[in-house]
């Protein structure tokens, strides 16, 4: 069993456009073309959401393969969305008579708008974290919460907590493989039995991995201690995010496609 | 030599929930630009010492003052630490940042540099210990002896006067111990920053201007790396062994060849047979 081929999130790295937007910009617009799917009445409405999405990944140059593996995890669902609409929503056009029973127009098109409006939610977020890296969305997530602070929202320690777990993911995977190896070789069975023999034969590899863990939390805190950690008051940063005339043309874009989704979705 | 920057005055100090004083009644000063060694078995209070100078742990009896600043003030605490930084034994679990750069800056970050300052104190910093080209690499792609390299220029980026070396090079393999190694001492020669070097590989603290053996929270024994050396049996009883060196100079001593005293490197010992041999 090998632990090490697990890639971090699914960031995909490259030099686009969309990839050089503001964290902070992108997580909005991601946000707001959420809004937009959902104000979406009919198919049409679509149409502007889709030729959004297509433009955005085209500028991304992620490849189509790797946007569309985010949709395999929903198969089921998506296939269930669909099948449970077709067949159980009423309507007044008949369309195809199955003998056991009538699938009628207006239930293949709610169905239709259903499964799509989830296939657009799961592109959409997926352009955001394949071209964003974790950590810059740490960064724009952070900005973006940090005017809670006045209601004492922790958004700079949610920050510090996820960019630490970011860089130890890959130091825990290392121990845990050496872990993993080191009880196999004293004869500890990973891979056979079923399913509750073999989360049993978990317990020799979590116990170490969690009591490593902690020593190195308590390391880790005597060495940012030792720099001078001493919260996020008064700590200047490195990089600066500043939003440049491509982040206000995406905005732009974005406020024209609510526009036409709603526009649309009156005309019908 | 000039003033101290280190000073360490009766200090005892002793961990709250083991009652047993790690630290008993330590004197130590350091003058500025020092190579400094303390040698010592496992619990022999030397990793506590460390942090004790940096105001990580103060002091339950007597002074440490760095810089002329005491530990015990609070306001002290975060300008002690920029001027007195410190490296971990452990490269792993003193890297904060998922990229090398962004490591570095964050001490800086922390005391609160302008952002346009950051760039340039991050990158001498690195090409100081010449990691330069590892800027935007992961650290978790990095052998020891470089991450070590990392956390040091963490420190240097802060423009410290002195380092604190807490057994730095203790899990790194003979070739990483060699990087650091050197990387320090160009630090200490060229930059004139003080260094404290904790460790309990003998062979490291050779060439250091002065060595304090530690036992039992004690010093028990300091001078210059020849006179602590000088003797393999006297600090055999500190269950520490001489560098290789000087035990194969005493016990050729012992069989009779007339070496001088104050062999402690390979170079040093065949420069003394040679002389033996003309």
């Amino acid at each position: 069993m090998a632990l090490n081929n697990i890639t971090l999130g699914q960031f995909y790295p490259a030099e686009s456009v969309v990839h050089r937007l503001d964290p902070r910009v992108k997580i909005i617009l991601l946000i707001a073309l959420i809004v937009a799917i959902f104000l979406a009445q009919n198919l049409l409405a679509f149409v502007p959401v889709v030729l959004f999405l297509y433009a955005a990944a085209r500028l991304s140059t992620v490849p189509f393969p790797m946007l569309i593996k985010g949709l395999k995890p929903l198969r089921f669902i998506l296939i269930l969305t669909f099948v449970l609409n077709v067949f159980f929503l009423q309507g007044e056009t008949p369309l195809l008579d199955l003998g056991f029973t009538v699938i009628k127009k207006e239930a293949l098109i709610t169905a239709v708008h259903y499964s799509l409006r989830l296939v657009l939610l799961v592109l959409a977020s997926s352009v955001l974290t394949l071209t964003t890296a974790p950590i810059v969305l740490t960064d724009g997530l952070e900005r973006l919460l940090s005017p809670l602070r006045v209601i004492h929202f922790p958004a700079h320690e949610m920050a510090m907590m996820m960019s630490i777990a970011l860089r130890f993911i890959p130091t825990l995977l290392e121990e845990a493989d050496k872990i993993m190896k080191a009880q196999t070789a004293r004869g500890a069975d990973f891979e056979s039995g079923h399913l509750i023999q073999r989360a049993k034969a978990m317990v020799p590899l979590l116990v170490p991995l969690f009591v490593s863990a902690f020593r190195r939390a308590g390391d880790l805190a005597m060495a940012m201690e030792a720099r001078c950690y001493h919260g996020g008051e008064g700590r200047t940063r490195l990089r600066v995010l500043k939003c440049e005339r491509r982040d206000y043309i995406a905005c732009a874009v974005m406020a024209l496609l609510i526009a036409a989704v709603v526009v649309l979705s009156r005309l019908y | 030599m000039s003033e101290a920057i280190i000073s360490v005055e009766h200090v005892s100090f002793a961990y709250e929930e083991e009652g047993r004083e790690a630290v008993r009644d330590v004197t130590l000063s350091i003058p500025r630009g020092a190579f400094h060694a303390i040698l010592g078995q496992n619990g022999s209070g030397k990793s506590t010492l460390a942090k004790l100078i940096n105001g990580l742990y103060l002091p339950t009896q007597g002074t440490v003052t760095v810089c002329g600043l005491d530990t015990k003030d609070d306001q002290n605490t975060w300008e002690i630490r920029r001027r007195a930084g410190m490296v971990f034994q452990n490269p792993d679990n003193q890297l904060v940042a998922t990229i090398v750069e962004e490591d570095v800056a964050f001490g800086l970050e922390n005391i609160g540099v302008p952002t346009e300052e950051m760039p340039g104190r991050i990158e001498k910093a690195l090409a100081d210990v010449d990691m330069l080209p590892f800027a935007h690499r992961a650290p978790h792609t990095l052998s020891g002896g470089q991450k070590q390299r990392v956390a040091i220029a963490g420190v240097l980026a802060m423009r410290p006067e002195a380092i604190i070396f807490d057994e730095s090079t203790a899990m790194l393999d003979p070739r990483g111990r060699k990087e650091v190694m050197a990387a320090v001492k160009k630090l200490n020669q060229e930059q004139g920053i003080t260094v404290l070097w904790i460790t309990h590989f003998m062979e490291e603290a050779v060439n250091c201007d002065r060595v304090h053996v530690m036992h039992d929270g004690q010093i028990a024994l300091s001078g210059t790396p020849e006179e602590v050396f000088a003797d393999p049996d006297k600090i055999r009883v500190y269950r520490l062994d001489a560098p290789p060196m000087a035990r194969l100079a005493q016990q050729l001593r012992q069989a009779g060849m007339p070496l001088g005293q104050g062999i402690l490197t390979v170079d040093e010992m065949a420069k003394e047979v040679c002389r033996l041999c003309k």
